[in-house]
């Protein structure tokens, strides 16, 4: 079915399952889709094309607290997917009368009615690689153009149903010097404009004379350095990972865990929050639960709220906030500072202006300190002027350092970043993020 | 003759067009389950059925590829439409011109000793009812979460192409899981069932491999062990890496070098590059002369074996380093035909929605003639690391930084305490040839969770090694 049919599909299929259930049982439906476009390239030429479309209906068959979950593609075909559907059903009947109760289940009892469209303009099929064929021509780009409709459904048989469509587009790039030597950029969002790449393609071949001077190798040790936005994502990225779910936190696994049993602090003015507006994640959860519009997790430097699912909310008697189960932030965004934007290379003055960190993960997590590398766009800068670009470091510090006694100042404006990741599916999840000014960070490699 | 939905074959092969250089329709069911256990509660069940196919059309230099859920008449036709829309708009701006790609025929299936299904529902939930019981430690209050899983995926592979080219691929994996974590104070420590080091193809005999049903008292008694543990101490010093924590460091710095396509830069917007080049097989020294290293996709029972890759290449077992030597990449077909470099059946999808790429299957460090007490016999001052827990390496594969859940230090030559938070870096160039001693425990295990490819991929890799050691690694532990 195309993507236009797919919400009345989704209440289609769920109103004759709901017909089919047996007394007392209560069925929660998600259907996720997408009908995608991918062009991948390398030397500015394609390496791989073409279109991806998927439909799937995650299900959750209840019965008083006990219940089984299962999911299943869709074909579109309305006697292939009943039978699909009802085989699926049957299977999660057996199933759950071998499980015991479950005392952590909660759903939504709602009979609403939402719907959240994001109405986009990607780009004719072929517009994005003329763009990048004709506009990197000669030049040596590699990256991914993703695009189309993304959309998400829930519907239950008693009655509630959410609608969330987004069409966007995401292309990402970089542009090669030598060796590792490039330069990182990215165009997305809902409207595309053909000037705007080519605008962006201008500065990366531009930025490109700044990488072919001799890199500088420096030696391990403590550098003042700048954190662009991108390179703030992946350090937001590895808070993500644990850091605000309550999960994590009532069983002591949460890399924040200082904050929990030390009163450990970020600088006062760190405030981080799942925010959903700008953002292109949905309005309401798998479990049918909607998403308030923020919820505070940092504030003035302090841990001050959780990321609850409602599993999470059974177990610890709390409310839910419309997290996943996994109860990750999908739209986080730390407010900005006043650090002036157009200041950072003067205000760093002599130091490293990282573009893109890479591969980070903990080297000790409860502690919050975390290891991983400079990659794109990262230079050496010596009296607020980019010097040369840099052999890579491995850093590897605490966030506390990070983002609390060592943070001279965030950027006075943000950037909002729609995740590139593609995984199973296009990403719904957003950054909006400012950059970070660090009096010294640790390199140790 | 593997037996398949004979309408559904007859209508992919109708649905591809008959005047392509070269077609394609790989078709993919993947049934999933997992069943887990947290802290006493039986987690929601969850099973899945993922199927779709995937069309391939190669026509006057351009290549594109349409793939859908939909496989009806008409999802089929517009799926192929969109491949060779993309064929067309491609040509001529396509890096790869012209398809080596082969007409392949075979099957293959994974060995199952014992089926899965001879544990039903209530007796999987009444083994990790017992493992997480076990995992509790005794009712120990230190113990803040525990978990135990059995994840199974049972995945059928259909490739045909426009020559006739038929390949049927079943296979069964089984993913155990165990874990427990301790805490007190700051101090968080969790021990695992090598993460997911201890997965395999085939039935229920992947659990007696490494001891499934009898891990959960010892993870516990390690993880709340680790709570009284010193820090790792830092230095430099020998290190010795059991087979779970080689996993790792056979996939970061030896695995991902060698794929053709970042040799190639395909993945240098995302995975990264890598510090191998072309000019580096036949005569780089990689490592020590003990070291050995084979793409192996013919291992019983380890979890990415295979009679062909995902572009219909027949597989087999061929050396990539030998005594130290490199001797050649990790690519498969088109890569091979990019390069003009030998290369292996490893173009493997996630699945029926992402196109084959160049991958790790199984990639082992073949075992030595050392016992591991030998091994740790020779060392005057070391570390012994267990299971891993964190990963880190540059973009080009050289720089990294690995940790573990468990070490044991050793000195002379004998095991002694353990250690919380063992840490170690080095580079990939020089850290293989420090390689002193490979023991005889050829032990076969498995990464589940390798990322790669634009759009993103991720597949499960397989990896066997012994117990290896050493010389002048930098070692170190977590925060005081």
């Amino acid at each position: 079915m195309k993507a236009d049919d797919a919400r009345s599909y989704l209440d289609e299929l769920v109103t004759w399952a709901t017909a089919g259930l047996s007394a007392g049982e209560v069925l929660l439906a998600q259907l996720s889709g997408e009908d995608s476009d991918f062009v991948r390239f390398n030397h500015a030429a394609v390496r791989q094309a073409g279109n991806v479309a998927q439909r799937s209906l995650a299900l959750d068959l209840i019965d008083g607290q006990r219940h089984a979950e299962g999911s299943v593609s869709l074909t579109g075909d309305v006697k292939t997917d009943h039978g699909r559907i009802s085989a699926v059903l049957s299977e999660l009947r057996a199933v759950r009368a071998a499980l015991p109760a479950d005392p952590h289940l909660l759903y939504s009892t709602d009979a609403g009615t939402t719907e959240h469209l994001i109405g986009g303009g990607p780009p004719q099929p072929g517009e994005a690689v003329d763009a990048v064929v004709e506009g990197a021509a000669g030049r040596d780009l590699v990256g991914i153009y993703a695009a189309g409709q993304t959309f998400r459904g829930f519907a239950s048989s008693l009655g509630q149903r959410n609608w969330f469509s987004a069409a966007t587009f995401n292309l990402e790039w970089s542009l090669h010097h030598h060796a590792d030597k490039a330069t990182k950029s990215a165009y997305a969002g809902l409207q595309w404009d053909r000037d705007v790449v080519g605008a962006k393609l201008d500065w990366s071949i531009r930025e490109l004379e700044a990488l072919g001077r001799t890199p500088r190798s420096l030696p391990p040790g403590g550098y003042r350095a700048y954190l662009a936005p991108a390179a703030m994502q992946e350090i937001m990225g590895m808070l993500s990972w644990g850091g605000f779910g309550l999960r994590a936190h009532r069983t002591k696994q949460t890399p924040l865990l200082r904050m929990v049993t030390e009163g450990a602090e970020f600088h006062p003015s760190v405030r981080i929050a799942e925010d959903f507006s700008g953002g292109v994640a949905p309005d309401f959860q798998s479990a049918g639960f909607s998403r308030p519009d923020s919820v505070n997790l940092v504030d003035e430097g302090r841990f001050v709220g959780h990321l609850v699912s409602p599993r999470s909310a059974q177990e610890y008697s709390v409310e839910t906030n419309g997290a996943e189960d996994h109860e990750f932030p999908v739209a986080i965004a730390m407010a900005p500072g006043r650090l002036p934007t157009a200041d950072v290379l003067s205000e760093l003055g002599t130091g490293l202006y990282i573009g893109n960190l890479w591969y980070l993960n903990f080297s000790d997590r409860a502690a919050c300190r975390t290891t991983g590398m400079t990659r794109f766009g990262t230079f050496w800068v010596e009296g607020g002027e980019i010097v040369a670009p840099i052999e890579v470091l491995r850093f590897d510090d605490t966030a506390y350092h990070l983002l609390g006694d060592r943070l001279a100042g965030l950027t006075d404006q943000t950037e909002t970043i729609l995740d590139s990741s593609t995984y199973e599916e296009r990403s719904m999840e957003s950054f909006r993020l400012p950059g970070a000014l660090v009096e010294e960070m640790t390199f140790t490699l | 003759m593997t037996v398949i939905d004979v309408s559904l074959e007859d209508r992919l092969r109708a649905a591809m067009p008959s005047d392509a250089d070269y077609a394609s329709a790989r078709h993919v069911v993947e049934r999933a389950s997992r069943l887990a256990v947290r802290n006493g509660v039986v987690e929601p069940s969850a099973s899945s059925h993922d199927e779709g196919v995937m069309f391939v059309v190669w026509r006057d230099g351009g290549v594109g590829y349409g793939a859908t859920s939909d496989l009806s008449d008409q999802g089929l036709r517009v799926a192929v439409e969109q491949a060779e829309a993309w064929a067309e708009r491609t040509r001529g701006r396509s890096i790869v011109e012209g398809t080596p790609l082969l007409h392949s025929v075979g099957e293959y299936s994974s060995m199952v000793a014992q089926p899965f299904d001879a544990l039903d529902v209530a007796d999987q939930v009444g083994l990790l009812i017992d493992a997480d019981i076990a995992l509790a430690g005794g009712d120990d209050q230190r113990i803040v979460d525990r978990s135990a899983s059995l994840a199974r995926f049972d995945t059928r592979s259909i490739l045909l192409t426009d020559g006739g080219g038929r390949v049927v691929q079943d296979i069964r994996q089984v993913f155990p899981s165990l874990r427990a974590t301790a805490n007190e104070g700051s101090n968080t420590q969790s021990r695992t069932y090598g993460r997911t080091a201890f997965a395999g193809q085939g039935g229920l005999e992947v659990l007696e491999r490494h001891g499934f049903r009898e891990a959960s008292a010892k993870i516990a008694a390690e993880a709340v062990a680790l709570l009284d543990a010193p820090n790792c101490p830092s230095g430099t010093m020998d290190l010795v890496l059991a087979p779970d924590q080689m996993v790792l460091q056979i996939h970061e710095s030896i695995g991902h070098p060698l794929e053709l396509d970042r040799i190639l830069g395909d993945e240098r917007n995302y995975a990264g590059t890598s510090f191998v080049t072309p000019e580096m097989f036949g005569t780089y020294q990689y490592g020590s002369d003990l070291l050995n290293v084979t793409f192996d996709p013919t291992v019983s029972g380890q979890v990415a074996s295979y009679a062909f890759d995902d572009d219909g290449t027949p597989a087999e077992r061929t050396h990539l380093i030998r005594d130290g030597i490199l001797q050649q990449p990790m690519g498969g077909s088109i890569s091979q035909a990019r390069s003009g470099l030998a290369g292996v059946a490893n173009s493997r999808a996630s699945g029926w929605n992402r196109p084959p790429i160049d991958r790790m299957a199984n990639l082992n460090v073949e075992p030595g003639d050392s016992t591991v007490d030998e091994l740790i016999g020779g060392i005057e001052r070391g570390v012994l690391m267990e299971t891993n827990v964190s990963w880190s390496i540059d973009d080009s594969r050289n720089k990294f930084q690995f940790g573990t859940e468990l070490g044991r230090l050793i000195e002379d030559g004998e095991l002694g305490s353990i250690v919380r938070n063992p840490n170690y870096r080095g580079i990939s160039a020089t850290f293989w040839r420090n390689l002193s001693g490979v023991a005889d425990d050829f032990t076969v295990m498995a990464v589940g969770n390798c990322g790669k490819g634009e759009p993103n991929q991720q597949i499960r890799a397989g990896h066997a090694a012994p117990h290896c050691r050493f010389a002048d690694v930098e070692v170190f532990g977590g925060e005081a």
